[in-house]
């Protein structure tokens, strides 16, 4: 079990504030985890801080490509002032010091958002071609080359559509390739949305309450789509999620959090029965009341 | 008021006409009911304009009984019938297709045309006025379509460009005497430059905030134009400035003109016709790069960027250079533009870069559908033509008798065809949207999904 990601004394506060207070937890290569929590527990901002749209207030978030020894490299690249540090086939990331595109773009973090943000105006497959700007970019010669139909650009759009074929095979939305995204029904929505991160071809796909709006044939569908990319692609997955029959069937691991702090972080069936959790989703008796809260440290 | 029952339906267009013919009256009865005149003693009097306040009152009335009446459920009959044939696109989403080769076709032989029509001394008017003229805002427009159709940043101070490139042509091509043709890349390379300067400051706003600071930046550069006397001579303008030659040869009366080298009768058609095939290629130029750039991974960018920026930027798009070059090539356009304008006018000063430009340019992209090519041409020709067409509306005069000069009912009347337009087609004349890539079939993206950009 080699750690990918690595979320140390997270805190992120707006104004007085704390929304995410002092949150440490790991991802292992290849897990499935899910980060669970009542409203308004702070479970978005952690997802935020952790794909660049915020700056934690504290806290480190490390994120390794490759051969594990690079870990050996988390100390000195927290000492210098740099993002990122490359050793043989491995790379180490700290994501709290990169801008959001770059968490894309180099620590290859995928996300999905809670209401869903597809580029609606868009074909299904322009999507899927938007998800591989970079590598399209560059094969364009970053443009300065595609406006004169120079270089290779015509073999990577066809590679391109090739993937975006993939994905759309994989999520069953070929037939709807060339419509617009905004006319697809919501759970192909959804889907699309996956589809659309997984072309950015990420180590770690963070999936923002995805089972939201689903019918329980959907959400089956779901989850079988989660366990085949984790599977086929070699991408580890984070997810929010409210619907525990998503959270308990196909999690790895569960981080539990209540009003930004951590409340227990463990394999699925022992967070079912954890008294702290149960406490903080349905709420205690009032004679239990103090116990509890004694025992949750509030 | 669709959900009401017929009777009510028309008393209520009745009332809400009234209730507009009443806002009329309060509106116009300072503005026309009343006129300051002078009488021989130089003593101001009031004199009352009963009959002509009421006409316009009437006016309204009518217009807005006509829209209660007709209009409105005709649209709503439209909604209807639009929702029920979700996906399929309106029948103009074909229209552009099937247009470009005959709007291409006919621009070529468009000053043929007008010679043959209007004989070598008519056309002049025909091919300087209307076709020139129309085809430097095709080319402005097809310029600020890449910023605000496709990139989605509403951008009010697009003249700015236009003045660069047209000072830029005309300091360079006076002080250094370069060519025109030498000196339109360098136009067009310092407006993109300028382009990207005005990007920078803005890259971080939105919507009507970006507006109002593209806004200033078109009044800051005419300022610096109008205030900059040593450079831009100020209010007085630049004069004499170099006009293209064919080749060398210049478009003159000497002995080296145009007409003697080649032994042709005198007369400024050359020129001009000359002048109309150039910028016929800037704008057919400037539309192929366009039509390019959306197949490429950039144009994309820019397009899903108008969609959606929080979502580009989680795709790993730096949303700052995809800004940054779509304002460096949209003011690049504005740049050509202007330097064939300089070298077209042959004096420039800062009254032709006003405001007023900027919202005629953004009235063309906006009426031809945000992102259209074709839109945007039929709209620059209905506009910039339908303007100058006015002005030849003598007919008028035999209807609203001698005193009646429809040169200054122009923009009364261009106002009237803006609404009537944005009543009837609310998302531009062409509002479909083509994919850049398809994978089975070439389908149109229907205007009311494509979003019109906030950042």
């Amino acid at each position: 079990m080699t750690a990918l990601l690595r979320v140390e004394h997270l805190t992120m506060r707006f104004g007085g504030l704390v929304a995410v207070n002092d949150l440490s937890f790991t991802t292992n290569r290849g897990d499935i985890t899910a980060l669970i929590g009542p409203n308004g527990a702070g479970k978005t901002t952690v997802f935020n801080c952790i794909t660049g749209f915020y700056k934690p207030s504290e806290g480190r978030i490390a994120l390794a490509h490759g051969a594990p020894e690079i870990w050996e490299e988390l100390a000195a690249l927290t000492q210098r002032d740099a993002r990122s540090v490359a050793r043989g086939d491995g790379a180490l990331f700290l994501l709290e010091r990169m801008p959001d595109y770059l968490v894309a773009h180099r620590a290859k973090v995928a996300r999905t958002f809670q209401n869903i943000r597809l580029f609606s105006g868009m074909s299904v497959l322009e999507n899927l071609l938007v998800a591989q700007h970079n590598p399209l970019m560059a094969a364009s010669g970053y443009t300065a080359l595609g406006i004169f139909g120079i270089g290779n650009y015509g073999r990577a759009e066809r590679a391109a559509i090739a993937a975006a074929r993939h994905w759309l095979d994989l999520t069953g939305l070929t037939d709807r390739a060339d419509d617009p995204a905004g006319d697809l029904p919501y759970g192909a929505q959804r889907r699309l949305e996956i589809a659309r991160a997984m072309c950015t071809e990420p180590v770690l796909l963070c999936l923002d309450e995805p089972a939201a709006g689903l019918n329980p044939r959907e959400t089956a569908e779901l989850n079988e789509l989660i366990l085949r990319i984790r599977s086929d692609h070699n991408v580890s997955v984070l997810l929010i999620e409210h619907d525990m029959s998503v959270v308990m069937e196909i999690s790895d691991h569960v981080v539990v959090l209540d009003y930004g702090v951590k409340i227990a972080d463990n394999v699925p069936a022992a967070v079912r029965d954890d008294p702290k959790v149960i406490a903080a989703y349905l709420g205690v008796e009032d004679k239990e009341v103090g116990r509890v809260e004694a025992e949750v440290g509030l | 008021m669709a959900t009401a029952p017929a009777k009510n339906d028309i008393a209520g267009a009745f009332k809400d006409a009234g209730f507009w013919a009443l806002v009329a009256l309060g509106l116009f009865l300072p503005l026309i009911g009343f006129r300051a005149v002078q009488d021989i003693h130089n003593e101001l009097t009031l004199e009352t304009r009963w009959p002509l306040l009421f006409a316009f009152v009437a006016i309204v009335a009518a217009g807005r009984l006509l829209h209660n009446l007709l209009i409105a459920p005709w649209r709503e009959r439209r909604r209807v019938a639009a929702r029920a044939a979700v996906g399929a696109p309106h029948w103009s989403a074909r229209l552009g297709s099937v247009l470009a080769p005959l709007f291409i076709g006919f621009a070529l032989a468009y000053p043929a045309i007008a010679v043959w029509l209007a004989g070598a001394g008519g056309a002049v008017k025909w091919i300087d006025n209307f076709g020139i003229q129309i085809l430097i805002y095709v080319m402005l427009g097809f310029g600020l379509n890449i910023v605000v159709g496709l990139a989605g940043l509403l951008d009010l101070g697009y003249v700015a460009f236009y003045a660069v490139g047209a000072y830029s042509y005309a300091l360079l091509a006076q002080t250094f005497g370069f060519s025109f043709f030498m000196l339109l890349p360098v136009a067009g390379i310092l407006a993109a430059f300028w382009g990207m300067m005005l990007g920078f400051p803005v890259l971080r706003l939105r919507g009507d905030y970006l507006a109002i600071v593209t806004l200033a930046f078109g009044e800051i550069i005419r300022l610096v134009l109008i205030n900059w006397v040593p450079v831009t001579n100020g209010y007085a303008g630049i004069a004499s400035i170099p006009r293209p030659t064919f080749f060398g040869i210049p478009f003159n009366a000497s002995d080296e003109g145009f007409a003697a080298v080649f032994g042709l009768p005198l007369s400024p058609i050359y020129r001009l016709v000359f002048l109309y095939y150039i910028i016929l290629a800037l704008a057919l130029l400037n539309s192929f790069v366009t039509v390019r750039l959306r197949r490429l991974p950039v144009g994309r960018a820019w397009e899903a960027l108008r969609e959606d920026e929080i979502a580009c930027r989680s795709l790993g798009i730096n949303t700052t250079n995809t800004k940054l070059t779509a304002f460096a090539i949209g003011a690049g356009f504005g740049g050509f533009a202007g330097a064939f304008f300089a070298a077209r006018q042959g004096f420039i000063s800062p009254e032709s870069f006003t405001f007023m430009e900027s919202a005629t340019i953004l009235s063309i992209v906006v009426l031809g559908g945000m992102g259209s090519q074709i839109g945007v041409a039929i709209a620059a020709i209905a506009m910039i033509g339908g303007t100058e067409a006015l002005r030849e509306l003598d007919v008028l005069k035999e209807v609203f008798g001698n005193d009646f000069d429809p040169t200054q009912y122009r923009m009364l009347l261009f106002g009237f065809a803006m609404v009537l337009i944005m009543v009837v087609r609310p998302r531009g004349l062409i509002a479909a949207r083509e994919a850049s890539v398809h994978l089975a079939a070439r389908k149109k993206i229907s205007g009311a999904l494509v979003r019109e950009g906030r950042g």
